[in-house]
């Protein structure tokens, strides 16, 4: 009783002590961690000797700032700390609350229309409109795999590579359109997601996880090796730009700018880009959302929930997966052949472990199965990378920081959301002659 | 014949230094149940402390070899290990009881901060060092004049790999801690009931980890005379399939399991293609998952609803 009372004593008061000797003990690690690897730079010479120069300046520097962070997160810990607190909302505020919540995604979406009127003439945020789309929906596509059938895919952007691929080297060597190309990369892309799923079937979690990634270097390596097909490291370009059903976007008499009797202005082909993505991820989101209705997409529910229970309720588990699969991999076949018509230029450059990684953590981030939380997750991850432009170098240091503490902050995500879509809204009592025990 | 011969010595060596990375992995996923995606980033910076510490070694005048060697294992084993030690406390601790997912992204995020750091701390370029051990003995003299070549540094790569092998087997089959990391194994909650420190446990275990990835930092450093920043992935992908293969969490299955990646690789290189023996590692990875989900060596894991 005694040593509760005192414990809750010093959890009440601040303890200097206490917080001194941790920011110490996490200084003297930091100055072992930092030694050799911040104390001491080595770069290879002209000749090709190695030579080494201190930086105890630095060393110095991320030893006090790892001190001041260590003091600085205790006492956040202290204030925030332990205790719950319960807030008290004001009826009348939770209804606001709820009404913003409804009212959010058309707001959204209303803006997304907006962007092409809204900056017109900034070139800057429609390019990055455009990226941010992109990723929403990769993340929508990937969301199905793992946010609703629970099947951790770490090679997401192999299917990204195979549609992108598949439009240039139709494009270029067959001259296909745009709009022919594009159904061609979401079959082809769906069928690498069947050949990917056929021997991971078996497979659950962790291993599921290693062999996609395997999946998506084993893509990657054959892009950089089959150079009589694909360039090789040097890629492909002048990928054939997309027309408007026919009509191309140039200042050429055909072009549309002509047609209409407009001016021609480059500006109009990113407005029609900006709209095209659009129109993808609202295609994605419309069909996940669709899909999740019908039995497959409660399926792939029960199957992330337990699949033991699920083979029990006499649900194939092989063709649930595997039509997650392939159908995550349409999508992301569709916002490669995007990606190739956007660049104009595409390398394996562009396809790396980073990419997939990333994508995950939009999926993660955005609360695994919630759609408006991928989107908003999308859009936090890529600005955030914009604002950190500045620091090119840092950026996966950054970038990897936020993920871990991101995990431990709300490991569930933003809007951790994993309610099933379906369920009975009220329990029902069915006749007693149709049951053994006399009651339903 | 001969060439064959060579080959076989090379793959070894290869699989020696993956076995020692794997051994780290085996053991983690076998107490933790995750998989360490930074244990490749681990080895690249225990071969960045073994660089750097022989370059201050080199420069403030110690000229015996054997001092040298002795004296950059033990930095590079001491700070590596600090490093698992303190990514174990920061990114997976707190993670521990939390969904499926989350360690296994926080692992990833701290793999790129891993990569990243190095690569901002030393720059990116490829660190070559001279060779430090050189000579060797000529095996077998072919008719054509191919000769089979056991060089010294090879030798030294496979005899600690053996030592340490035998020293780690001897610590988990005899000590207390290899006991308590055994009991952590079968049933945390359990264990723990029964007086043993899970969380010491699991610490040391990175630690463990983390200093057998040092020594294969090191040897990598030693063998191919070069490191970079950006090594630790494919390694530790490659390391990790040997794990998967010997069957992941047997620690003579991860042996085992490097040594036939090791071979595989060299092989495929030597006969086939050079470009294409990532892409036979991986493959091999997938083949086995479909054929022997539980590896050479693993025990069948029993469904249990």
């Amino acid at each position: 009783m005694a040593a509760t009372a005192s414990q809750a004593k010093t959890a009440h008061g601040l303890n200097t002590a206490f917080i001194l000797k941790k920011a110490v003990i996490s200084a003297l690690v930091a100055l072992v961690l930092f030694s050799l690897m911040i104390g001491i730079r080595t770069e290879a010479g002209s000749d090709g000797q190695l030579t080494w120069w201190t930086r105890f300046g630095d060393l110095a520097a991320m030893v006090a700032v790892v001190f001041g962070g260590s003091i600085v997160m205790e006492l956040l810990r202290h204030w925030w700390g332990p205790v719950e607190t319960v807030r008290v909302v004001p009826p009348s505020a939770q209804k606001a609350f709820s009404f913003a919540g409804r009212a959010l995604v058309p707001a959204l979406l209303i803006f997304a229309f907006l962007v092409p009127v809204i900056f017109y003439d900034e070139r800057y945020i429609l390019d990055l409109g455009i990226l941010v789309l992109t990723y929403v929906m990769l993340g929508w596509g990937l969301n199905v795999v793992v946010g609703l059938a629970g099947l951790l895919d770490l090679g997401y952007v192999a299917f990204y590579a195979v549609g992108a691929y598949s439009y240039a080297l139709l494009a270029t060597n067959f001259g296909l359109s745009f709009w022919i190309c594009l159904p061609l990369a979401g079959i082809l892309a769906a069928f690498f997601g069947v050949l990917l799923g056929f021997p991971v079937l078996r497979l659950r979690g962790d291993y599921l996880a290693i062999v996609t990634l395997a999946f998506g270097e084993i893509i990657r390596l054959v892009i950089i090796n089959w150079q009589t097909l694909t360039g090789g490291p040097n890629g492909i370009s002048g990928i054939p730009r997309p027309t408007m059903f026919g009509i191309p976007l140039t200042p050429g008499d055909d072009g549309l700018a002509a047609r209409l009797g407009i001016e021609f202005s480059p500006t109009h082909r990113i407005v029609f880009l900006f709209y095209l993505i659009l129109a993808l991820a609202l295609l994605t989101n419309w069909v996940t959302i669709r899909l999740r209705r019908l039995p497959i997409g409660r399926a792939w529910e029960a199957l992330r929930e337990d699949e033991v229970a699920c083979r029990a309720l006499g649900i194939n588990t092989t063709t649930t997966k595997l039509t997650a699969f392939a159908t995550g991999a349409m999508f992301g076949g569709f916002a490669g052949a995007f990606f190739a018509t956007r660049q104009g230029f595409i390398s394996p450059e562009s396809f790396t472990f980073h990419e997939s990684a990333l994508v995950l953590a939009i999926v993660v981030l955005g609360g695994m199965g919630s759609q408006l939380g991928v989107a908003l997750a999308a859009l936090a991850m890529i600005g955030g990378f914009e604002l950190f432009r500045g620091l090119e170098q840092f950026r996966m240091l950054v970038f990897g920081g936020a993920m871990v503490l991101l995990m431990i902050w709300r490991p569930r995500g933003l809007i951790g959301h994993r309610a099933p879509t379906v369920f009975l809204e009220r329990n029902t009592a069915i006749s007693s002659d149709l049951v053994k025990e006399g009651h339903g | 014949m001969d060439y064959f011969a060579q080959q076989l010595i090379n793959g070894l060596v290869l699989g020696s230094i993956y076995g020692l990375i794997a051994i780290g992995y085996t053991m983690v996923y076998g107490i933790v149940g995750m998989i360490n995606f930074a244990h490749g980033d681990i080895f690249m910076i225990g071969g960045f402390i073994a660089l750097i510490t022989f370059l201050i070694l080199v420069s403030i005048g110690l000229t015996t070899v054997p001092v040298i060697l002795l004296l950059v294992l033990l930095v590079s084993m001491a700070i590596t290990s600090l490093y698992g030690w303190t990514i174990e406390r920061i990114a997976y601790r707190p993670l521990r009881h939390s969904f499926r997912l989350a360690p296994m992204l926080s692992a990833i995020g701290m793999s790129f901060v891993l990569t990243n750091f190095s690569q901002v701390a030393q720059g990116a370029r490829v660190k070559p060092v001279p060779p430090i051990i050189t000579g060797g003995y000529t095996l077998h003299e072919g008719a054509d004049g191919f000769a089979v070549r056991l060089s010294n540094i090879q030798i030294i790569v496979v005899i600690t790999t053996i030592v340490l092998l035998a020293l780690f087997t001897w610590l988990v089959a005899r000590t207390r801690l290899g006991r308590d990391m055994r009991a952590c194994e079968q049933d945390q909650t359990m264990a723990s009931l029964l007086g043993v420190d899970v969380d010491r446990t699991i610490s040391m275990t990175f630690v463990i980890g983390a200093a057998l990835a040092a020594v294969a930092g090191m040897m990598y450093l030693l063998y191919y005379g070069l490191v970079d920043f950006f090594m630790g992935f494919v390694a530790g992908i490659k390391a990790f399939t040997a794990a998967v293969l010997g069957g992941i969490g047997s620690l003579p299955g991860a042996m085992l399991g490097g040594l036939l990646i090791g071979l595989i690789e060299t092989l495929w290189a030597a006969y086939f293609s050079t470009e294409y023996k990532d892409v036979a590692a991986f493959s091999i990875l997938i083949v086995v998952l479909i054929f022997l989900p539980t590896g050479l060596l693993g025990r069948p894991e029993v469904e249990k609803v």
